[in-house]
């Protein structure tokens, strides 16, 4: 069933809907699948078309809820926008939100109260336009004991357990986690586009997790053992020069030290400004996907073995 | 005054990037004063020029007090004021949401920890901010409760209001919240607007920054500045927030500073398509009228007005 989580009234004629669809057999646990925090991440969209085909297909497999909430910024997603068009905001660094705030603070507040109460709840983004990420949890070390062993059932590549930071105590899964829901964010594919394998991959993996916990009866896959690691065994390579980036390596591949991961080059003088190397022996986890490189820029994170 | 840059980043089509500061006087690092952080800061870029004008004038004078000296940044985003962007020109993130910064980070992390390392060690650090929401403050000077915070300080600007602020979590990576992590005595003086120019709200804050660095014994008298307000102190998490209650174009009635009661008509939200009124925004309670949101078009519960209770 469609759901309405929270509705206000634009100034012209339109209403702002953040909508839920809610699947429910039985009174087993329930699972929410959330996306949509920055408009230019659709990777969560083909997901979360697939878990819903799924259950379509196979609904006496369900006992349980499993709540889809494929938009949490619905004006981001239909203008290519990653904050919240018309306030420059990071959706995510607006939880929990305040019910008697301005009107993306208690949009915020509507999300988090919706989703509160679920037994597991599953964030997905898509990195940004400007790099390639396997599919893989991130995690703060302060919720790592409850969340590595569920990350563990969703099939993914990776599982990336890192410090805490103060600034991320204003996301959706900081608040989520705070207020006794246990979430887990996903990121995986490149902003604006969508990666068939990889939404395949965590669709399956969200059923397996469905299945562990006790509210899917139909079949699963045995989902991918997953690389876990701390933030010591991950090497940034950040551009040293401004100019455009061509990479010699494709995303996923394992690398030496000293390896040719690519270039940044000079179109206007045909000079190569910089040649990067990898740092270490390991596994390109994260590849720039947006050419054009500011000095700073990251270009790469390599996962090191 | 000595003009030297700051930070400098190669681009590839463009000009290059660069952070340039104006250094008046010799000696100990006295006080930074930084402009705009965000491009459509204008105001605050202009305030900053005003300031840099009056200070050369002040030491061909001689009064910028024997080993004593004062940095002024006016910009840090050059390149999004050029674009009239906001945020960083090609990933959009927030220069002010990047303190201390990381030299081997990303670009605008690069950018802040250049800055940053040029000023931390300032003894007093002066932001001119600007609110994310488009609108007009009542000018204020605003500290974040840290633990290092001195109102006592504050009052030398001569504003009429101190705003204390309770730090969230994306404080944390502010400017202002940086320097006083480093030990530096931290304010944010809000006069006006953002992106177009107030002269007398620039006036005012030029002027509170002479008053601040007089008392502090860093220049000599500043010639013919008005000492300025006795200033009240108000805590943040106080003021009242109005909100509309239907989106809709806005008509407003009150200005910023104005005095209100409780039950004042202060702003009608109108059907865009027909003028009718779909509702009427009234005073909570008496107070005055801290700060006015600007655009016309508004949302539902959206925050229009922020007023400080009597």
């Amino acid at each position: 069933m469609i759901e309405t989580v929270t509705k206000i009234d634009l100034p012209v004629d339109e209403s702002l809907r953040i909508v839920k669809n809610r699947i429910q057999a039985g009174k087993g646990k329930r699972i929410s699948i959330v996306t949509g925090t920055h408009g230019d991440e659709l990777e969560g969209q083909a997901v979360c078309f697939e878990v819903g085909k799924r259950l379509r297909e196979q609904p006496g497999c369900l006992n349980g809820t499993v709540d889809i909430y494929p938009a949490l910024n619905p004006l981001g997603i239909d203008s290519i926008t990653r904050g919240i068009p018309g306030f420059d905001l990071d959706m995510n660094r607006i939880f929990p939100g305040s019910e008697d705030g301005a009107m993306t603070e208690y949009m915020a507040s509507r999300i988090v109260g919706d989703i509160a109460g679920s037994d597991v709840c599953i964030d997905i983004h898509a990195s940004n336009i400007f790099l390639r990420e396997i599919p893989q949890a991130r995690i703060n070390t302060h919720t790592a004991q409850q969340l590595v062993p569920m990350a563990e059932f969703l099939n993914l590549d990776f599982v990336w357990v890192h410090a805490a930071a103060t600034v991320l105590e204003s996301t959706l899964a900081h608040s989520l986690n705070s207020a006794g829901t246990p979430t887990l964010v996903v990121e995986m594919g490149v902003g604006m586009r969508i990666t068939r394998d990889y939404c395949r991959q965590l669709a399956d993996g969200i059923f397996c997790l469905m299945h562990r916990m006790g509210i899917w009866t139909g079949e699963v896959i045995a989902p991918k053992k997953p690389i876990i690691s701390t933030d010591g065994q991950v090497q940034f390579i950040n551009a040293a020069a401004s100019g455009i980036f061509i990479p010699q390596v494709e995303h996923t591949t394992q690398v030496c030290r000293g390896d040719y991961i690519g270039d940044i080059v000079s179109p206007l003088t045909g000079i190569v400004v910089d040649r990067i190397l990898s740092p270490c022996d390991g596994m390109v986890f994260t590849l720039r996907e947006y050419p054009v490189v500011d000095e700073g820029s990251l270009i790469a994170r390599i996962l090191e073995v | 005054m000595k003009r030297k840059i700051i930070f400098e980043l190669k681009s590839l089509y463009r000009d290059s990037f660069r952070v340039t500061g104006f250094l008046f006087g010799h000696g100990e690092k006295s006080a930074c004063i930084v402009g705009a952080l965000r491009g459509n800061e204008v105001q605050q870029l202009y305030t900053c020029s005003q300031l840099v004008k009056t200070l050369k004038r002040l030491e061909a004078e001689g009064r910028i007090c024997d080993g004593k000296s004062i940095l002024v940044v006016p910009s840090v985003n050059t390149y999004s004021m050029n674009i009239k962007k906001r945020f960083w020109p090609t990933d959009n993130t927030d220069i002010n949401r990047m303190f201390p910064g990381y030299d081997l980070g990303e670009t605008t992390q690069r950018i802040a920890a250049g800055l940053f390392e040029e000023i931390k060690d300032y003894k007093n650090g002066i932001q001119f901010a600007s609110f994310y929401i488009p609108g007009v403050f009542v000018p204020h000077v605003r500290i974040m409760k840290t633990g290092y915070e001195n109102v006592d300080m504050a009052r030398e600007f001569g504003l009429p209001y101190i705003v204390l602020r309770q730090p969230r979590p994306y404080d944390t990576t502010t400017l202002n919240y940086n320097w006083q992590v480093w030990e530096s005595h931290a304010f944010s003086v809000y006069a006006g607007t953002t992106d177009t120019i107030n002269h007398d709200d620039v006036t005012l804050a030029v002027n509170a920054v002479l008053n601040f660095l007089r008392k502090e014994g860093i220049i000599r008298s500043s010639g013919f500045v008005h000492e300025g307000y006795i200033a009240s102190v108000v805590a943040e998490n106080e003021l009242v927030n109005v909100q509309t209650g239907a989106a809709g174009i806005i008509d407003r009635f009150v200005q910023p500073g104005a005095n209100v009661v409780r039950g004042d008509l202060l702003s009608r939200v109108l059907d865009p398509y027909d003028g009718s009124v779909r509702s009427e925004i009234l005073s909570p309670t008496d107070g005055v009228v801290f700060f006015v949101q600007e655009e016309p078009l508004v949302y539902a519960n959206a925050s229009v007005y922020k007023i400080i209770r009597e």
